[in-house]
């Protein structure tokens, strides 16, 4: 009898597998979605999603070659981890995708990068800032600013605006975002003449107080702890537990409204650098929080309020630069989408993107906003650029 | 003095909070080990699990309701991993339960995956527990306190209850005797059953005070905590209890004083390395009893 029933349910398992498997007619073309869903960038990822999936709600289809197709977004999570990244990468590969936009996060770009490439589909990265993703390839692209770019425009904030001359920074062991941004920070403070300290914590830390203590020890100014939402929320915890009156700055993955929840009512400095402003384009804004509103489950991957995050309006830019490079190309085989992406130029929401010879965006200006902790939102600091 | 005791002292208090939050743990590991010589490794899981019931509980109801219903919860939880996943294998041999224990241990974090969507979920505040204090100039969270004076409480009634009432007694039996003890009459199942439940209601205790003060759970949150009580448990002679409260105490403290020093990336390594050290030197830790063979 257990026999039978081990039976039933190892052919139940196997019929599963092909359950996904099915042809699908039509004038249909892929775009994959390569983002984390779970895992330390979760949050981040799934309102970079949200920023796709309501470009493709405005503009569901795209003319190529003469004939009208329908955008399919295809979903792989690569959970932010670089060991689920490949599986997720090739998963996307199988379903033919002809174009990939993503990821939010370096580590999951550079880690998959190679599966893209032997597949021959050329990806766009949205919000990942390390210069290894797209360097030494002709398939990654990216439409955002880079890390080198704003690290110094951090260290500047932090020197100019902060006044600080001691900086600690914090990021997550074997990171690549993390290490790469603190490495061109601590490049472009040392050059201000300031005085850098770095420390990092192991995968799944929960326990920031030493580290906090260390940084109040040394007599830090400001805290730059450009790591993960998930860390940066027990950071945020931490530092007003403690009672540390040090401002606390990081990069673009801060940009997120679980930042603002963690630090609501407490006494917090946050500063942040990011892709766009809030309030840029208020049309777009209005459409989209409605949106947002308008279903539950967005409402819930968008953390809960309406708030457009940076990354939600990159992952919107994206989708509309893919459509570009799908019309240039006037075919949705990946190889003609490669070789017509370097020439693609699209004026988006947050600004114009064309890429150089290496495949990243030219950006000039980030922006950087802090958090107020009474209202739980946002407020616009200053534009800040490289002298 | 006083200046290298303000800069110095909130090491020391984040590491005794700490390892006493391990220690709730690692008892769990070592009875567990103690009565069925078998290591569950679903126990950070169930330390996991009972943090998420704590952040659904609290948003539908109060604090002091909540907390009873965590409490309940994990152990009716540990319950039912132990009769659904462990008794049908009793028979078994070992290593089998091992397996099905780190099967357990990945439906827990799945299912959790599955519940959050993958996003952390912030811990409630407790009130008192939460709030900050300040101590000879360093200023911590209450709970970082209170930790390792109601580990220690606990500790001692848990050892008044092995030594000193009847289901310690066959506790006790069952450890030191498997086979015999069924055979003088104890009823294995029960006394394993509420080894499991006291394993349990330990873990979520510990899980109210470590997540108060690291307010963020996601499935992956019972992992490293989980880790390293099993390391302290096996520091301290797996099977004993007072050897598991003493190995985390002093696994809490050194992390902690390793980060002070500087060597941020090797603080985790240190508990590791630790452990094969132990293992290498004295196979059965501080307190662990000596086994000899009868041929």
């Amino acid at each position: 009898m257990k026999k039978t029933i081990a039976l039933l349910l190892a052919l139940a398992m196997f019929c599963c597998l092909f359950a996904g498997c099915g042809g699908q007619g039509g004038n249909t073309i892929k775009i994959g979605v390569y983002e984390p869903q779970s895992g330390d960038n979760g949050a981040g990822g799934k309102q970079e999603i949200l920023g796709m999936q309501y470009a493709n709600s405005l503009t569901p289809t795209v003319e190529i070659g003469g004939k009208t197709y329908n955008v399919e977004l295809v979903y792989a999570d690569n959970e932010s981890s670089t060991d689920k990244a490949v599986s997720a990468a090739t998963t996307l590969v199988s379903a033919g995708c002809s174009v990939v936009l993503g990821s939010y996060g370096s580590s999951v770009s550079i880690a998959a990068s190679d599966t893209f490439a032997a597949a021959g589909i050329p990806a766009i990265g949205v919000t990942c800032t390390n210069p290894q993703v797209t360097e030494g390839n002709d398939h990654y692209f990216r439409i955002c600013f880079l890390d080198p770019f704003q690290g110094t425009v951090l260290a500047n904030f932090a020197y100019e605006k902060l006044g600080a001359s001691t900086v600690y920074c914090l990021g997550q062991l074997g990171n690549d975002y993390d290490q790469g941004l603190i490495n061109y920070f601590k490049e472009a403070a040392e050059a201000l003449g300031m005085t850098v300290i770095t420390a990092e914590f192991p995968e799944n830390n929960s326990d920031f107080t030493s580290y906090l203590t260390t940084a109040k020890n040394e007599g830090a100014d400001v805290i730059f702890a450009p790591c993960s939402t998930s860390y940066a929320q027990l950071i945020v915890e931490q530092t007003a537990a403690q009672g540390l009156n040090i401002p606390l700055l990081a990069g673009d993955t801060w940009d997120s409204n679980v930042i603002l929840n963690a630090a609501q009512g407490k006494d917090s400095q946050i500063y942040v650098s990011t892709f766009y402003a809030e309030g840029g384009d208020p049309d777009f804004e209005a459409g989209i929080k409605e949106w947002i509103k308008g279903d539950a489950t967005n409402l819930a991957n968008n953390g809960g309020d309406d708030m457009v995050a940076a990354v939600t309006v990159m992952g919107y830019d994206a989708y509309y630069t893919a459509l570009e490079a799908l019309k240039a190309a006037g075919s949705t085989k990946p190889a003609d989408v490669k070789a017509a992406l370097p020439g693609v130029t699209y004026t988006g929401v947050s600004g114009a993107i064309a890429f150089n010879e290496i495949g990243d965006a030219e950006r000039d200006t980030a922006y950087i906003k802090m958090a107020n902790t009474e209202t739980g939102a946002w407020d616009f600091v200053a534009v800040q650029g490289v002298n | 003095m006083s200046a290298f005791l303000e800069a110095n002292l909130p090491y020391i208090l984040a590491g005794i909070s700490v390892g006493g939050q391990y220690a709730l743990i690692a008892i769990g590991y070592t009875m567990v080990y103690g009565i069925l010589r078998l290591i569950n490794f679903a126990h950070g899981d169930v330390f996991m699990v009972a943090g998420l019931v704590m952040v659904y509980t609290t948003a539908s109801l109060p604090i002091y309701i909540s907390i009873p219903i965590v409490l309940v919860a994990t152990v009716i939880l540990g319950l039912l991993i132990e009769r659904v996943a462990y008794k049908p294998l009793r028979t078994a041999p070992r290593m089998s339960v091992m397996i099905s224990a780190i099967g357990v241990s990945y439906l827990l974090q799945n299912c959790a995956l599955y519940f959050t969507g993958g996003l952390p979920q912030i811990y409630p505040e407790i009130p008192f527990l939460s709030e900050s204090i300040t101590i000879l100039g360093a200023t911590t969270k209450w709970v970082t306190v209170i930790t390792p004076f109601l580990t220690i409480i606990l500790v001692v009634l848990l050892v008044l209850l092995i030594n000193h009432t009847k289901i310690g007694m066959a506790m006790r039996a069952v450890s030191k005797d498997f086979e015999t003890s069924q055979l003088m009459g104890i009823r294995i199942n029960s006394v394993i059953s509420v080894t499991f439940a006291i394993g349990c209601f330990l873990a979520a205790v510990g899980s109210l005070l470590y997540f108060s003060n690291y307010t963020s759970v996601i499935p992956t949150s019972g992992a490293m905590p989980g880790l390293k009580a099993f390391v302290a448990a096996v520091f301290g002679g797996i099977g004993s209890i007072p050897g598991a409260v003493i190995g985390a105490f002093i696994i809490g403290i050194c992390e902690n004083i390793i980060k002070g020093i500087g060597w941020t990336t090797f603080s985790d390594a240190f508990t590791f390395v630790l452990l094969i050290v132990i293992l290498l030197v004295k196979p059965t830790g501080i307190f662990g009893e000596k086994t000899t063979d009868k041929v």
